[in-house]
């Protein structure tokens, strides 16, 4: 039976020859994420099982990246529950302050997930390792429970789309134009339920981060997964970044896809994602003149060295409009490193910006950068649901990050072709 | 598995952010959740929801985060049972993992009206619209789902040995 490369992954972690679209299976897991948030919910589930350990305390990691440091009393006891319960379990992968980084940039780095592993992870953007060649997949806190206890947990097994990447990406443009272009062609329903599985000759010009930032988005599709045909790309990462022996699968040529979508990369314009939903996507033909507040360049999606470097690029020897607020969050503590050797932090404070500590705070409308009722922000973030970064009465512009530099520059929407004059 | 109650009807793309927002996450406590329950989307809902009321919706109800927090909130309000055309992945899962019932059947998503009387019964694939004097039919759960939310959800049917 012809299979797809998530299908031949999930055949593999679940002892069978083969598996089809539909079918119910249980399989086995490499690694079992969960953070400050959804963590807690997980211990509470898992404490009734009654277990003295956990399946395997290498293959169990949680991330304290959400609420962190702690932003109130109630954030404290949450990461205090997590903290407790990773020392008493002897947890291998346990990132607290000073170490943590957000967690689908920290994971990659720190090599704890390669191509064919098979991971769920509490928070829904864990379809970002899907990039390295993995099917990683979001799950619940029960789910993160019961994978903590037993290494296993079910799936229907998905049916595909497959995506044929052609051509080469433009100056200024990153993998973060192409998934908001794709979502906004299939919708945020488009992948309901499905593995979106990127491939074609376009893949070489991504760089990791691109495709990482792509794989991050499947969700906004509504995928189960998003991954990544493995190339010298993705196993150069997973080698320079100590990963374990990858395991490549490829799609069979016959294998079956519910739809065939193609993409030339040279033809992907700066878009942008109008609020409410990741599928308002438009290019700046559409774009009139959009006014705005705040600038988060950041997250899970494109909190990334690369992506610090784009931003700084354009944010050089310039300053940020006035009364645009802007702020800048290395993904993790090596890439704040890196920036810093670089001289990108530099950049940013003397363009205006603030720079802080790796968290998901403004992303998610914790804390730090919170909008208040009217405000508008342009972000690199990955969701722009009422009231995602903070007043429901605000809104949130999803863009790559030279978008939201080239944006902090003039104070209304603006791509970066405009201020880079190209 | 049989569900009646009064329906509480809302559109498509509902998303676990309005469901539950992030600001509340710093809790885990379900009467907590519950009293934030689609605070963003409808401000009346805590106060009018009564226990044993059905959720309708219509596409891709609970898309976004993997937040557990939304459907524990949604069934600690006292809901009973959400029909939506169709639902996001995570949340699909989440729903049946801690024992919420919910079901797609896009034609009774689209055709009940907010405030009618409706009783479903799962088990032979039936929902019927006792205000409307309708009745819809969907696919029965699959056995393995009927188990999990029997036994009050995934944890419990593990330890009870079902799974």
């Amino acid at each position: 039976m012809a299979m797809t490369m998530t299908q031949k992954i999930l055949a593999a972690h679940s002892g069978k020859e083969s598996v089809s679209a539909g079918e119910l299976i249980l399989a086995d897991l490499d690694l079992v994420l969960g953070n400050d948030i959804t963590s807690p919910v997980a211990i509470k589930e898992f404490a009734k099982l009654g277990r003295d350990s956990v399946f395997d305390r290498d293959k169990v990691t949680m991330v304290m990246d959400h609420f962190a440091p702690n932003k109130d009393i109630k954030a404290a006891e949450q990461c205090k529950m997590c903290r407790d319960f990773c020392m008493e379990k002897e947890i291998s992968h346990f990132y607290d302050v000073g170490e943590m980084g957000i967690e689908h940039a920290l994971l990659p780095e720190n090599g704890l997930v390669t191509a064919g592993n098979v991971v769920i992870g509490a928070d829904s953007h864990t379809c970002t390792y899907g990039a390295l060649g993995a099917f990683s997949t979001g799950v619940g806190s029960t789910d993160m429970a019961c994978g903590m206890a037993t290494g296993k947990a079910w799936f229907k097994v998905p049916s595909a789309m497959k995506i044929v990447l052609t051509g080469s990406l433009r100056k200024y443009v990153s993998g973060k134009d192409v998934i908001l272009h794709i979502i906004g062609e299939i919708g945020v329903d488009g992948a309901l339920y499905k593995s979106m599985e990127f491939t074609g000759e376009g893949l070489s010009s991504l760089t990791m981060a691109d495709r990482l930032c792509m794989a991050n988005m499947a969700i906004e599709a509504g995928a189960k997964n998003g991954i990544f045909e493995v190339d010298d790309i993705t196993l150069d990462y997973i080698r320079t970044h100590g990963g374990a022996e990858p395991v490549v699968y490829r799609a069979d040529e016959n294998a079956e896809y519910d739809e065939v979508l193609t993409v030339d990369l040279s033809e992907i314009e700066p878009t942008v994602a109008f609020p409410h939903l990741p599928e308002n996507a438009k290019t700046f033909a559409e774009i009139g003149d959009v006014r705005i507040d705040q600038v988060v360049i950041g997250s899970c999606t494109n909190g990334r060295l690369e992506d610090l470097i784009a931003a700084a690029e354009i944010m050089k020897g310039r300053k940020a409009a006035k009364n645009v607020r802007v702020i800048v969050i290395p993904a993790t503590q090596q890439i704040y490193l890196d920036a810093m050797e670089m001289g990108l932090i530099r950049i940013f404070i003397e363009f205006g910006a603030v720079v802080s500590t790796p968290t998901c705070g403004p992303c998610l409308g914790g804390y730090m950068g919170i909008l208040a009722a009217g405000e508008r922000a342009v972000a690199t973030t990955n969701r722009n649901f009422v009231g995602r970064m903070g007043h429901p009465e605000s809104e949130v512009y999803l863009a790559s990050p030279a978008t939201a530099a080239a944006s902090a520059v003039t104070g209304r929407i603006t791509s970066p072709w405009e201020v880079m004059n190209e | 598995m049989k569900y009646t109650g009064n329906v509480i009807k809302y559109g498509d793309n509902v998303d676990t952010d309005v469901i539950i927002p992030a600001r509340y996450l710093n809790t885990s406590d379900h009467k907590e959740l519950a009293s934030h329950c689609m605070e963003d989307l409808d401000k009346t809902f805590v106060s009018r929801v009564k226990q044993g009321d059905i959720i309708t919706a219509g596409e891709n109800f609970g898309c976004g985060s993997s937040r557990e927090h939304a459907p524990i909130a949604i069934k600690a309000s006292g809901v009973s049972l959400v029909i939506a055309k169709s639902f996001a992945r995570i949340f699909y899962r989440n729903a049946i993992n801690i024992g919420l019932a919910i079901v797609e059947c896009p034609e009774a998503a689209e055709d009940i009206s907010e405030g009618d009387m409706v009783e479903a019964d799962l088990d032979n694939g039936i929902i019927r619209n006792i205000t409307a004097g309708r009745e819809y039919k969907t696919a029965p759960f699959p056995e393995f789902v009927q188990s999990i939310i029997e036994n009050g959800g995934l944890m419990q049917a593990i330890e009870n040995g079902v799974i």
